[in-house]
């Protein structure tokens, strides 16, 4: 390969090579502790709030590199309405809809500032930063409220027994797991080979055979090898089946949807967006009004898997999901990135917790260590772009 | 050593696309108010941003040659060292900030980390004196009018202890009285050895103050006029600016039917958005018909372009008044959205800020403005759309490896097309074109007037904002000349020519500033 083919690539590539690079050091220096089954589980349903609001996260910073600071604040608002719900008595499921409900709303409101009245994003969403949690804060009276419905946990948690029942009961080993990865592996390859035969028949331009097979075998190896891991431990964290729901959705919704395409024209250029007809501000209010819904699920998320409420829960979440996203290549301008992406970013995060976490570096390091990974995921997107222009 | 202060010597500046500057000399004498006169477009603010390091050495070609030695100015910074100050067309001037704070802000008095404010105010009000300004120095910029603000920029340009002062259009947005004490303050500033070089379309002010007259053309130096040796005259200046001959360089349109009226305005009037008893467009009425192009000439800020997008779904302006009649019909268009749904179409003038994305790829950009072509239920197909974006581009030639390409990568004159088969996809009746030639090459332009001729043969009818007049002339069947928010004159094909269009232009001007 020539050397700005090389370039290319990497630019290409660049999180995934990252993330491969990450794994690899952490492997070596835990002697291998990082990919056990039950540090691959951990990894998930430790994260599970940050990929759901992450993606959410995304949308915003899509419409100009805004974010929502309110995140964290809200996810306690939502778990405090649905432990107190609950303590009550009140229908799991019920008290499930009333979250996401509270969750709608609040996004709502803040959307409607942002849109409507042209709040900056910035201020509005610090003042529901502030807002929520001292809703929080009133609402429990400062003590914790503990989750006991077990339904509860065991749907939405991501503790020691949270996990998707194995039909199958294999021994020893999860094969439910297993057949839920073949089938996500069989899906994959059955949706790649049609879409280029389609593509090719209308005359299309496709990748190359070769590159579509090497990318088909990677693929199809790495989820394998989750998949047999996680079903070495327990099998599928319930965690992870609710971020599979909202990863999966919100790839559709960006890349194949108006609402989705809007959202990408909007960061690019405001101005040639509006002028081309489109209502952005109605754009402006999904993508706010959206960030409080899956706020409010990764609130349900957060109570399940801690099985309580306190008014300390979710501070620093919106970090984690802002940095999530900047490190998965959204750009800070916005008009830039995609859902796997950010799940990638969230997932190197992920990793270099827990990698750091198992080598036993102290906690006040591991800060300084993600601060300078987002501050260089920044500044090499600045810096390619400058390049590129 | 000559009494020549500058010298520029084959001046050569490129943009992606287009040749602004190609081999220009510029001579200034020294203590002598020089013109620089030209069309939008010609090359004269490109030829001072060179001139001030805006555009830094190494970015051109040529030499300068500043008082016999050779200059390479690579910032601002570097040419007001030597006492070169250029004052932009848009006041820089920060309107909470205080006239003296303005007049030193990049030149602050005192030490770097304690500016002496009294020093400062003492300067200040010793320089406004001079310009004849009364004012504190302690007055907020916001709390004085436009005149004086030029006024502030001038003494903010002797602060700076300038030798050569380049205006850039000064008396743009004064009134007459103002205009005239500006340039009454240039001559007495030449009596007291200051050089200046003035930009300005306002014929007249040229011939009242200039010593010498450079003309440009489409980048190239045309002719440099002397007082007392050539003749002055508005006349002689303006066949200067426009006089190349009108070559074959428009393709002929025949056999295309003029119908019924597609689009009626009357007494149609917007107001500044920010200043809201500014008129912008003044009791203007026009029409269009069918299969017709229309063109709108005028000079930049004459409300050109603040008509159309006030036509457009209210997208520019406060206080909109009129009737808009679509084929007859009158109409009440509140968005661009309910524009482009009564067949409307605007074609920016200003395809980077406001026609494309250019982060994104071509085949986005095309289905911008009519994704629901290519959507079921709110879902795109993206082999539709790729269907799409490829007939587009075969359709109108653009030259591009695919439809995939990020619309950031093309020439100026391939965006151009990516923004009219945006528009034309929209499947409009009237498309407004807003400078659909701007910065492109002369074969794309001979192309996008293909593309003009081929919209009005389906019927369509085409309204063009042009400053260049040959392309009006050229392309026009009807041209209505506007000029301060008025149409001023109405021509048909044949009857204008150039000197008509602009003469009519000048002397509404001049009437106007009563």
């Amino acid at each position: 390969m020539s050397k700005t083919k090389v370039l290319s690539f990497v630019q290409k590539y660049t999180m995934i090579i990252a993330l491969v690079l990450v794994t690899a050091f952490f492997t070596w220096r835990t002697n291998g502790k990082l990919l056990m089954p039950q540090n691959l589980t951990n990894i998930i349903s430790q994260n599970a709030y940050v990929f759901v609001l992450a993606t959410g996260m995304l949308l915003c910073i899509l419409t100009g590199g805004n974010i929502d600071l309110s995140v964290g604040s809200v996810v306690c608002f939502v778990g405090t309405v649905g432990a107190v719900l609950m303590r009550n008595d009140l229908n799991m499921w019920l008290a499930v809809l009333i979250m996401l409900a509270v969750g709608l709303l609040i996004g709502a409101w803040q959307a409607f500032w942002i849109a409507y009245v042209k709040v900056p994003p910035f201020i509005t969403t610090l003042a529901g930063m502030l807002i929520f949690r001292g809703l929080s804060n009133v609402v429990l009276q400062g003590k914790t409220v503990s989750v006991t419905n077990e339904k509860f946990v065991q749907i939405f948690g991501g503790g020691a027994n949270c996990y998707v029942p194995d039909f199958f009961h294999g021994e020893n080993i999860n094969l439910l797991c297993v057949v839920v990865g073949a089938l996500a592996c069989a899906l994959y390859l059955f949706f790649t080979i049609r879409n280029r035969t389609v593509r090719k028949r209308s005359g299309l331009e496709t990748d190359s055979l070769v590159k579509t097979a090497i990318t088909a075998v990677i693929i199809v190896a790495v989820v394998m090898f989750f998949t047999m891991r996680l079903a070495q431990y327990k099998g599928i964290p319930m965690a992870l089946l609710w971020v599979a729901v909202v990863i999966l959705i919100y790839t559709y919704l960006t890349s194949k949807t108006t609402i989705g395409r809007y959202l990408y024209a909007i960061g690019g250029n405001e101005t040639a967006t509006k002028l081309s007809g489109i209502n952005t501000k109605s754009i402006y209010f999904f993508a706010y009004a959206n960030m409080g819904l899956l706020a409010g699920l990764a609130g349900i998320l957060t109570i399940a898997r801690l099985t309580s409420a306190q008014p300390t829960y979710g501070q620093n979440y919106e970090m984690d999901a802002i940095g999530s996203c900047f490190i998965g290549g959204a750009s800070a301008y916005g008009g830039v990135g995609t859902v796997p992406g950010v799940i990638i970013g969230a997932l190197l995060m992920g990793i270099i917790n827990i990698g750091m976490s198992i080598m036993g570096v102290d906690a006040n390091y591991q800060k300084v260590v993600k601060g300078l990974v987002l501050l260089a995921a920044v500044i090499f997107d600045v810096v390619s772009k400058k390049k590129n222009s | 050593m000559s009494d020549n202060i500058l010298e520029m010597r084959g001046i050569t500046k490129e943009f992606p696309g287009v040749k602004a500057l190609d081999d220009v000399n510029f001579v200034v004498k020294r203590g002598s108010i020089h013109a620089l006169v030209g069309e939008n477009g010609a090359g004269k603010s490109t030829l001072m941003n060179v001139l001030s390091g805006w555009y830094p050495y190494g970015s051109y070609t040529g030499d300068i040659i500043y008082n016999g030695e050779e200059c390479r100015f690579h910032t601002l910074k570097d040419s007001e060292e030597k006492g070169i100050v250029i004052i932009h067309q848009e006041l820089a001037l920060i309107p909470y900030m205080s006239i003296g704070e303005n007049m030193f802000l990049g030149n602050e008095q005192g030490k770097k980390f304690a500016i002496d404010w009294d020093k400062t105010h003492a300067e200040a009000t010793k320089y406004l004196k001079i310009v004849g300004l009364s004012e504190s120095s302690k007055t907020l910029i916001k709390d004085i009018g436009v005149g004086k603000q030029q006024m502030v920029e001038i003494a903010k340009a002797l602060a700076k202890h300038a030798k050569l002062m380049i205006l850039d259009e000064p008396t743009s947005s004064l009134n007459e009285e103002d205009s005239q004490a500006l340039l009454d303050l240039l001559l007495e500033f030449k009596k007291q050895g200051m050089t200046s070089i003035i930009i300005s379309h306002k014929i007249n002010e040229v011939s009242y103050v200039a010593d010498d007259i450079t003309v440009l053309r489409d980048g190239h130096t045309i002719e440099t006029l002397v007082k007392g040796v050539d003749d002055l005259s508005e006349e002689r200046i303006i066949r200067g600016m426009v006089g190349r001959k009108m070559e074959d360089r428009f393709p002929k349109r025949s056999g295309v039917e003029i119908g019924e009226d597609a689009l009626e305005v009357e007494n149609w009037t917007v107001y500044h958005p920010l200043y809201s008893d500014k008129k912008v467009v003044d009791n203007v009425s026009f029409h269009v018909k069918k299969g017709e192009v229309v063109g709108f000439s005028g000079l930049m800020g004459a409300g050109r372009t603040e008509l159309a997008m006030s036509l457009f779904g209210h997208s520019y302006g406060t206080g909109i008044t009129g009737t808009l009649k679509i084929h007859g019909k009158e109409v009440h268009l509140h968005s661009p959205r309910q524009a482009i749904d009564h067949g409307l179409a605007y074609v920016t003038e200003d395809r980077k800020g406001n026609g494309l994305i250019l982060s994104n790829p071509i085949y986005v950009n095309t289905t911008l403005a009519n994704l629901k072509g290519v959507t079921k239920r709110g879902v795109i197909n993206p082999d539709k759309e790729l269907q799409v974006a490829e007939e587009y581009r075969q359709k109108l030639r653009t030259k591009t490896p695919s439809v995939q390409q990020n619309v950031g990568n093309l020439s100026g004159g391939n965006q151009q097309k990516v923004l009219l088969a945006k528009w034309m996809y929209a499947n409009p009746d009237i498309l407004i074109l807003d400078e659909p030639t701007r910065g492109i090459d002369v074969g794309a332009k001979y192309e996008i007037y293909c593309i003009i001729n081929d919209l009005v043969a389906e019927g369509k009818s085409v309204i063009m904002i042009s400053s260049e007049l040959p392309e009006v002339l050229g392309m026009s069947d009807r041209i209505y000349v506007l000029n301060e928010g008025k149409i001023v004159g109405e021509f048909n094909r044949g009857e204008a020519d150039q000197e008509k269009i602009m003469s009519c232009i000048l002397s509404t001007d001049s009437a106007a500033k009563e």
